[in-house]
């Protein structure tokens, strides 16, 4: 019995030089529980993070498509196209060109031809059905900037030639917007959540590192190691353990990016290359994955540095 | 009596509730030595750690190498701890740091040199007889062993100040006689020492002035 106990005791003993510390771990730190849960703990939360960047950054670039895409556009309908403009020597087609082209906001005018139209509405109609049907003139308007002042060009387009429809996708832009700014504003949300969240769980960990260390903390505390002694060593530790966490979460949503990135292309004007190694990422977000891993590194310095120096303080 | 390593001027502690000290003055000049004597739950190891900055005095002035520290800022504490050694009742060794590193401790919190600080910790090891054993970890040390070690460590970076709680108490005579020598060196060479004890075999074999503690009060103190 008590030779078993010496024997466990010589094993563990040989077991402790193995691990035998270097120079930096006089408070034992290699040993915490909390070294094998945290960065796992960060690499989760670094991996939502990826996510949540990757969806801000899609929504702002799917909103950017939109206002520059089909949002700045205007089509107009003009019927009738060869009858004489109201107020003008002109056809009526022409005279809304010309309007158009006189107008602020507007950047390209472009007057589909009688032919062009033909061929857009032959799918639905038939070739025989297009050869005479009185077809209105369709204009399409590129906008700058603000864009026109809508109501007035519409009413100045109206007394030329009555009839005329001015189509602004404005609905549907500001309805893109919206999910986009929604989209944006949740991912951001969820950003700020998960930086919390690994806060916390940095701080639980040095929590309850200080707390299985208690003794040998009092004791260099004792020796008159400063609190910034102490907290360097927790913090350099902590560190190191958010920045691998945060470099494997991201590295572990990196083909998931991928994926969705390559599903997303299309809507969101990049180009899906399925012989490319991955799918092109835009490069805000290339910059931003490369940005959380050191930002878990920067969170594991700071929250270790707090929570043991609060830790430290009610000591005399 | 200016230049007083330890002076304490009507220094009360209280622990919760329990008034652990109460009025305790006593002045111990450079270099000096004190036995620190009386029964057991007297306040020894109380005052002891009042000395060591563990705890702050309750009320009354206490001054320590000089600097009165009521009146010290927290942050200007741990520069006067590293002038103070202090062997504990229970040796407080890191279990996971070999003796070699715990002795090196103190040196290294001091930032030494690595290789200054293999020459200082091997010489004080070979002194407290335990050079053949430095690579062991506390828990392969007997008690007497751990002792030395905590010892050895207490005197490492030569303290202006050190204390020692029942620093015999798991030695046997001969080492406790190495002990009491090392201790008349350090005397000696300007340290100033407080040790705790109730051994009264080896006061008697060595006879030094003496600060007598009853139930947290000063009994007597000798100049
Ligand atoms: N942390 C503490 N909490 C409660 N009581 C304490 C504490 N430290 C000391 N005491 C009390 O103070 C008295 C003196 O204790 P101590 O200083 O250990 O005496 P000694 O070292 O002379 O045996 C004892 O009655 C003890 O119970
Ligand atoms: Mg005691």
């Amino acid at each position: 019995m008590r030779d078993e106990e010496a024997q466990r005791e010589r094993a563990a003993a040989r077991r402790a030089r193995r691990l035998r510390p270097a120079r930096s771990d006089d408070l034992g730190l290699r040993r915490g529980v909390a070294r094998k849960l945290m960065p796992f703990m960060v690499a989760a939360m670094a991996f939502l993070a990826s996510l949540a960047l990757a969806g801000a950054i899609a929504a702002a670039a799917f909103s950017r498509q939109w206002q520059e895409g089909p949002a700045a556009a205007l089509t107009v309908q003009v019927p009738d196209p060869a009858a004489r403009a109201t107020d003008a020597p002109q056809s009526r087609l022409d005279r809304v060109v010309a309007l158009l082209r006189a107008s602020p906001g507007i950047a390209h005018v472009d007057a589909l031809s009688h032919a062009q139209i033909a061929k857009l509405l032959q799918p639905w109609l038939g070739s025989a059905a297009t050869q005479g049907l009185a077809l209105p003139a369709v204009v399409a308007v590129r906008a700058e900037g603000a864009g026109p002042p809508l109501a007035e060009v519409t009413a100045e387009l109206r007394a030329a030639a009555p009839g005329t429809l001015v189509d602004s996708h404005g609905d549907w832009t500001r309805r893109i917007a919206t999910l986009a700014h929604s989209i944006q504003a949740l991912a951001w949300a969820m950003l700020a959540l998960v930086t919390g969240v690994a806060a916390a769980v940095v701080t639980i960990a040095t929590r309850a590192g200080l707390v299985q260390r208690r003794d040998a903390v009092l004791l260099v505390h004792g020796l008159g190691a400063t609190d910034a002694d102490i907290a360097r060593r927790f913090a350099a530790r902590a560190t190191r353990l958010a920045f691998a966490g945060g470099l494997g979460g991201t590295a572990v949503a990196l083909p998931v990016l991928a994926g969705l990135a390559a599903l997303a292309a299309p809507l969101i004007g990049g180009i899906a290359d399925p012989a490319a190694w991955m799918p092109a990422l835009p490069r805000a977000l290339w910059l931003g994955l490369a940005a959380i891993p050191l930002v878990c590194a920067a969170l594991g310095f700071a929250t270790a540095q707090v929570t043991v120096r609060a830790w430290l303080r009610p000591l005399p | 009596m200016n230049s007083a390593v330890v002076r304490l001027d009507g220094v009360a502690l209280d622990v919760g509730a329990q008034k652990v000290l109460r009025g305790i003055s006593l002045a111990i000049p450079r270099g000096g030595f004190r036995w620190l004597l009386g029964p057991s739950g007297a306040g020894k190891t109380s005052l002891l750690r009042l000395l060591h900055l563990e705890l702050r005095p309750s009320e009354g002035r206490l001054e320590l190498l000089g600097r009165d520290v009521g009146a010290a800022s927290r942050a200007a504490l741990p520069q006067l701890r590293r002038r103070i050694g202090m062997v504990f009742q229970d040796f407080r060794l890191l279990p996971h740091l070999s003796a070699f590193d715990n002795v090196a401790l103190p040196l290294r919190l001091a930032g030494r040199p690595e290789g200054q600080i293999q020459a200082d910790v091997g010489e004080i090891l070979a002194w407290v007889g335990l050079r053949a054993r430095m690579h062991c970890h506390p828990a392969e040390l007997s008690g007497g062993e751990q002792q030395r070690v905590a010892i050895a460590r207490a005197v490492i970076n030569r303290p202006d100040l050190l204390l020692a709680d029942e620093p015999t108490g798991n030695l046997d005579d001969a080492q406790a006689q190495r002990l009491m020598l090392l201790l008349g060196e350090l005397s000696r060479l300007g340290t100033t020492i407080v040790v705790a004890t109730h051994n009264d075999t080896i006061v008697a074999r060595h006879p030094a002035p003496s600060v007598r503690l009853a139930a947290g009060r000063l009994v007597s103190a000798d100049a």
